[in-house]
């Protein structure tokens, strides 16, 4: 391949940047260094304290091997997973087509709205003595509350991702003889995706809360379940793994979502850049 | 073929729908032949937009009607087709989906769309630019994709809401050349809005002045300039400089 005209100016000039290695070029090896550090303090303090308060790091991780090896921790993993799906999706649903039905008609945004802002309003958390009341301590109440806890910003940001859509873009579909649902689905939806995703992102983290409440609150199964066993056993070791298994699901899920986020909206990223 | 029969059009206020506000056009009469270049020209305000919005079917009229090969025009139709100011590309499409939009809802199978896009793409001098989004290249080349898709419907009226009003001089009269050299090889009707004077008068056979307050037809000027017109300087030819003053004087009196 040839050189560009570029290069070879570049090299004209004789320009060099200075290759020298530095600590500073490679934050991840601070990182590291920075957790190291942390979990050998963690450990050495540890150890000197009561084990019902505090535990260390080299027991978490000897709990975490019998929690695994027992197949425990995977299968209330499992089951909060599927709770966590099952309303994620419900809501998914519900919150996009009830989203562009408010966005597209001041009929439909009317009659929902003071509905949607009440319960919006409202600590969802203050619902789940009655949730428990009408869907029992299973499964269902689990799917309920996360539902709950997820429906609002995917309904909300798609009502204002359709609202945002602009009339020359929908005029472009009238002028070019688009049907209502051509509009809809080749116009509409895909200029509020951006928006639409945006309130998935927000959501994913809402949904984690609302699963760790809900099996909090009801502690049968799931991950909760198991806060709540071990803290009322005094296994302090065994309820930071369930902690840790949190948080590293949190962190899984949010990246999963903003890779999904920067491809499914790619246009309007590449768009915010070059304006 | 196009026919204005008295059409007037009232914008109502935006917070009181009972009061009227503004005439944006009053008693609007209008022929055009087929394959006629014509250019509605005009201040901001005349209701040039809005005229050829109406015959785009895009807005109702209040009074009177419009009429394509003799059938009243109630909404866009297959046998107009328009250019947007601000181009009205669609950002999530490619070059490529872009041109492809008005087939894809006519229903025309994927494969045979796709050639016929790319027909058009290299008609208007974009062949290589198909997987490009719309922020990626320049105004001038977007509007040469809002071009390509108008034109890949095959209407029989053209119609351009000053479709060069938003890009930079050089790349306007380049447009402007390109215009002409594609609609000479179409049988295209073009009604072409602007408030350019030199545009209007290089580009048509006719050029409509309008008045605004309320929008009407001031007067007709025949351009009885030579085709085709990209060849040699016509702006500076005498009659383009007459034309230029009598159009100047018929905008201000």
């Amino acid at each position: 391949m040839a050189v560009s005209l570029d290069e070879q100016l570049i090299q004209e000039l004789a320009l060099r940047r200075e290759q020298r290695w530095s600590l500073y070029d490679h934050p991840n090896l601070i990182r590291a260094g920075s957790v190291m550090i942390f979990l050998i303090l963690w450990e050495f303090y540890g150890r000197r304290v009561d084990p019902l308060l505090l535990t260390y790091p080299t027991a978490v991780a000897w709990a975490a091997v019998q929690l695994i090896w027992s197949g425990e921790l995977i299968r209330q993993l499992l089951v909060s997973l599927g709770s966590l799906a099952a309303g994620f999706g419900a809501s998914l649903l519900l919150g996009v087509g009830l989203g562009v039905a408010m966005g597209r008609s001041r009929l439909a945004e009317a009659i929902l709205d003071p509905h949607v802002n009440a319960l919006y309003a409202t600590p969802q958390v203050a619902l789940i003595p009655l949730l428990m009341m009408w869907f029992g301590l299973g499964f269902g109440v689990k799917v309920v509350v996360i539902f709950l806890f997820v429906f609002f910003p995917i309904l909300i940001n798609t009502v204002s991702g359709v609202k945002n859509v602009s009339a020359s873009m929908v005029e472009v579909g009238r002028a070019y003889l688009a049907s209502e649902r051509q509009i809809l689905f080749k116009v509409v939806f895909p200029a509020a995706v951006p928006f639409i995703m945006a309130g998935v992102r927000l959501a994913v983290g809402r949904g984690l809360v609302g699963m760790i409440v809900a099996e909090l609150f009801t502690a049968i199964t799931g991950l909760g379940a198991m806060l709540t066993l071990y803290g009322n056993l005094f296994e302090t070791a065994r309820m930071f793994v369930v902690i840790i298994v949190l948080g590293l699901l949190g962190i899984g899920l949010i990246q999963a979502t903003q890779m999904l986020e920067r491809r499914m909206a790619r246009w309007k990223e590449t768009e915010r850049a070059v304006n | 073929m196009l026919e204005v029969r008295h059409l007037s059009k009232v914008f109502f206020e935006q917070n009181d729908s009972r009061k009227p506000g503004l005439v944006a056009l009053y008693d609007i009469c209008l022929t055009v032949r087929k394959k006629e270049f014509v250019c509605l020209l005009g201040p901001s305000g005349c209701g040039k937009t809005t005229l050829i919005r109406i015959v785009a079917g895009l807005l109702p009229a209040d009074r009177g009607e419009v009429l394509v090969n003799g059938n009243p025009v109630t909404s866009p139709g297959r046998d107009r087709c328009m250019v947007f100011q601000q181009f009205g590309l669609l950002p999530w499409r490619t070059v490529l989906g872009n041109v492809e939009f008005g087939l894809e809802i006519e229903g025309v199978p994927r494969e045979e769309r796709r050639d016929i896009s790319r027909k058009y793409l290299e008609l208007v001098g974009l062949n290589g630019f198909e997987d490009y989004y719309p922020h990626q290249i320049s105004g001038g080349m977007q509007q040469r994709v809002g071009i390509a898709r108008a034109l890949s419907k095959k209407p029989d009226i053209l119609l351009m809401d000053e479709p060069f009003g938003a890009v930079d001089a050089q790349t306007r009269e380049q447009l402007q050349e390109e215009l002409l050299k594609i609609w000479a090889k179409t049988d295209t009707t073009v009604i072409f809005v602007t408030h350019s004077i030199d545009e209007s008068i290089y580009l048509s056979d006719r050029v409509v002045v309008m008045h605004s307050r309320p929008g009407r037809i001031k007067e007709e000027v025949l351009v009885d300039l030579p085709r085709p017109r990209w060849e040699g300087d016509v702006k500076a030819d005498p009659r383009f400089a007459r034309l230029r003053t009598d159009i100047r004087e018929s905008l201000r009196g």
